[in-house]
């Protein structure tokens, strides 16, 4: 009785000091393993959504995939785990997933205190509402007193209760866990208003009954800088994620596409290119991978354009167009440190 | 103590260690009964305590490596966000703390409804169920059989969906005489402004209580005494609401209220209570009342047919013998499983979450989401419901000892 115990408790104890040794580095863990577990939406049309076999399709997505094509050379080996708003956290701090690619707007507080840190801005978004037509709203001003559906856990709901506030209007909330909730709610006629960052709200209103006796009020009442997630104190997994980012941005400045860019790789004289691809330079060992990291990675799924274009941009059912997140170059804010 | 032991065990001629002339048993340490049982009993402690403590260090330590910030201060911080249903003053300017304690008292509140609703139920169904009217009984064993094979979580959204797909929208609401609106934001009564003196009107319930209580006791007596029976339950209602009205009206009706209006999008002022907590609520008492029914038939039917029959050939008609014989001995098997059924849907209150009523849950998460306290907020979640399942099992207990069987 006394040694199954004491063996219980010996073993408790190594099992417990195993989990902390396990996370020393998401990178080798991931090549070791062999593939990325990518956290992502519970189903957002245009971000992380997946269809009736399971594929996953979306900007948050590519984005798992890209980096997947920089480790791997391959952009399929990324397991999705779809997650809550309230989940989202937990679930990278505690290493069930490698990287946190859902929708998640960038804030001082979540950079600084929860052991996380983004990786950089996939998209520039912003908080709007959305309202049914027949209420003859055609501005956020005029909500005084609305009921307004939200998700629990997120920034809109923080954001909502500022401007009510700082606009001496009153308003009830109701929040549920779940978007497809949200949208449940507001569709049944139980709040007038619903709001998210505006992308989502474009996505969203694809799921009413109604979509088009809905619209979307002008305002924007807030920054949502939205971007991939990872721990913090783990630089070489950090290197991986942001450099992948600012590589398919790269790649859209320099005009590397999926069509050209093994044409590129084999005929580019531009030693920026050539850096970028990795035929000139070290630049792929130094952040721990091939050195045409870059190339698989606009391989696998486009470059940040492409990306963009193929799924909220204006020939998708979303049709959102380029604005803030163009490049720098275009008018846009989408700016990328050089490969040197 | 162990003197006296081993005093009566030296004694005994069959023991086969050999004893002194006058001193204990010489037995081996290890062999010993009491240090045996008092060292296993340590040792468990001792290892207990030691994987406590182990734990309650490798969090901390794991937390700090992880350079994710813990301890109690976010309490204190401002929260930020808004709750749909709050008891108590709750904004957006309140703190973390007050947005838990804000879920903490809703769920005591649909707990506290829930099970006052789940018992009524629950013991009507379940004498329903042995009723001799086969109709009475089918009905009821229809009931138990859907309401207790569909899952909680089911009967919450279908009680969400009808609620809100039955009701109109607040600017058609359905009111009776524009005082009461009924909606699919909720129902809206007038609010009360208590006035001068307003107080009075509390204690005027207090005192009917008592005089109820009094009447009672003294109803009984007479029984006793002359046989001759006095319709309790009638009077009690009427002084129930007889004397506070009484007073109301000789003070000269201090109390003012608040109607509600129809606003742009909203009805304004009066109280509100919101259809999420209406859904939480039925599908909490439907759900519970059916195991609640079938208990109360177990408990009925363990109670030997003798005592029926008995109270009968006494020329008890078969309500009375129900309610004065066979229940009270019921009772005694029926309390113990009912308060677990009671923990069961104070704990089934946190499905809440799924449909959006701010309960301990449903508030925690969010608390937890936008402070990133996961570990703190757990604590906080098992702490609270521990302390209201132990209160509520303490209660049952108290009530049990006092439902036993008395034996003359």
């Amino acid at each position: 009785m006394k040694r199954t115990l004491l063996s219980l408790a010996l073993g408790t104890a190594v099992s417990l000091a195993g989990i902390t040794a396990a996370s020393a580095g998401t990178l080798d863990d991931v090549k070791s393993k062999g593939f990325i577990q990518c956290g992502v939406s519970q189903g957002l049309i245009g971000f992380s959504n997946p269809d009736d076999k399971n594929n996953w399709t979306g900007l948050d997505v590519d984005f798992c995939r890209a980096v997947a094509g920089a480790v791997f050379g391959d952009g399929q080996k990324v397991k999705f785990t779809p997650l809550s708003a309230k989940e989202r956290f937990t679930a990278l701090q505690s290493g069930e997933i490698d990287i946190l690619s859902r929708n998640t707007t960038w804030t001082m507080g979540r950079d600084t205190s929860l052991g996380l840190v983004f990786a950089g801005v996939t998209y520039y978004d912003g908080q709007g509402f959305l309202v049914k037509k027949s209420l003859g709203v055609d501005s956020a001003l005029k909500l005084d007193g609305a009921s307004v559906c939200t998700q629990t856990g997120t920034t809109t709901e923080l954001n909502l209760a500022d401007y009510f506030r700082a606009n001496n209007m009153k308003y009830e909330v109701v929040a549920f866990e779940k978007a497809d909730e949200v949208i449940a709610a507001y569709d049944s006629g139980r709040c007038d208003v619903f709001t998210t960052d505006q992308s989502g709200l474009y996505a969203e209103r694809l799921k009413l009954k109604n979509p088009d006796e809905n619209v979307v009020l002008p305002e924007i009442i807030s920054k949502e800088p939205l971007g991939p997630v990872v721990r913090q104190g783990d630089d070489a997994w950090f290197n991986v994620v942001k450099w992948t980012y600012f590589a398919l941005l790269n790649a859209e400045e320099a005009g590397v596409t999926t069509a050209n860019v093994d044409d590129m790789v084999a005929n580019s004289t531009d030693p920026g290119i050539r850096r970028l691809l990795g035929v000139e330079g070290d630049f792929g060992k130094a952040i721990g991978l091939e050195n045409n990291w870059a190339a698989n990675a606009v391989k696998a799924v486009g470059n940040y354009g492409e990306m963009f274009d193929r799924n909220v941009g204006p020939e998708t059912n979303l049709k959102i167009s380029r604005g803030v997140n163009a490049l720098w170059s275009k008018g846009g804010i989408q700016y990328a440190p050089p490969v040197r | 103590m162990a003197l006296l032991r081993s005093a009566q065990q030296g004694e005994g001629s069959s023991m086969s260690v050999t004893t002194g002339v006058d001193g204990p048993p010489k037995v081996a340490f290890f062999n010993d009964p009491k240090v045996r049982s008092i060292g296993v009993q340590a040792i468990l402690i001792a290892v207990i305590i030691f994987f406590g403590w182990q734990m309650v260090q490798n969090t901390l330590a794991n937390l700090e490596r992880a350079n994710i910030a813990s301890g109690w201060g976010f309490l204190d911080t401002t929260a930020g966000f808004d709750l749909s249903f709050t008891l108590i003053p709750y904004s957006e300017s309140s703190t973390y703390g007050r947005a838990i304690t804000v879920g903490v008292l809703n769920t005591i509140l649909v707990a506290f409804c829930g099970i006052i609703t789940a018992t009524i139920i629950g013991f009507i169904v379940g004498v329903m169920r042995l009723s001799k009217n086969w109709l009475v009984a089918k009905v009821a064993e229809i009931y138990i059989e859907i309401a207790r094979n569909v899952p909680l979580l089911v009967q919450m959204f279908i009680w969400y969906k009808v609620v809100l797909a039955a009701l109109p929208s607040p600017r058609a609401a359905w009111s009776i005489g524009d005082t009461i609106f009924l909606s699919n934001r909720g129902i809206t009564i007038p609010k009360f402004i208590w006035g001068d003196g307003a107080w009075m009107i509390g204690v005027a319930v207090v005192a009917a209580i008592a005089g109820i209580v009094m009447l009672k006791k003294w109803a009984h007596k007479r029984q006793e005494a002359t046989g001759e029976q006095f319709p309790v339950f009638l009077t009690s209602l009427a002084i129930l609401f007889g004397l506070p009205l009484l007073t109301y009206f000789a003070l000269g009706a201090p109390v003012e209220f608040e109607f509600a209006e129809q606003g742009n999008f909203n009805l304004r002022g009066g109280v509100g209570l919101v259809p999420e907590f209406a859904a939480l609520y039925f599908a909490l008492s439907v759900y519970t009342a059916s195991f609640i029914a079938e208990i109360v038939r177990s408990g009925i039917l363990a109670v030997n047919k003798g005592q029926t029959e008995a109270s009968y050939a006494l020329g008890l008609r078969p309500n009375p013998a129900l309610r004065l014989v066979v229940i009270p001995q019921a009772m005694r098997v029926i309390i113990p499983p009912l308060a677990s059924q009671y923990l069961n849907l104070t704990k089934n209150s946190s499905l809440a979450v799924a449909i959006g009523f701010p309960e301990l849950v449903a508030a925690g998460g969010t608390v937890m989401n936008q402070s990133g306290q996961a570990v703190e907020i757990i604590t906080i979640w098992m702490a609270v419901y521990l302390t209201i399942s132990l209160l509520t099992s303490a209660f049952m207990n108290w009530f049990n000892a006092r439902m036993k069987l008395v034996e003359r």
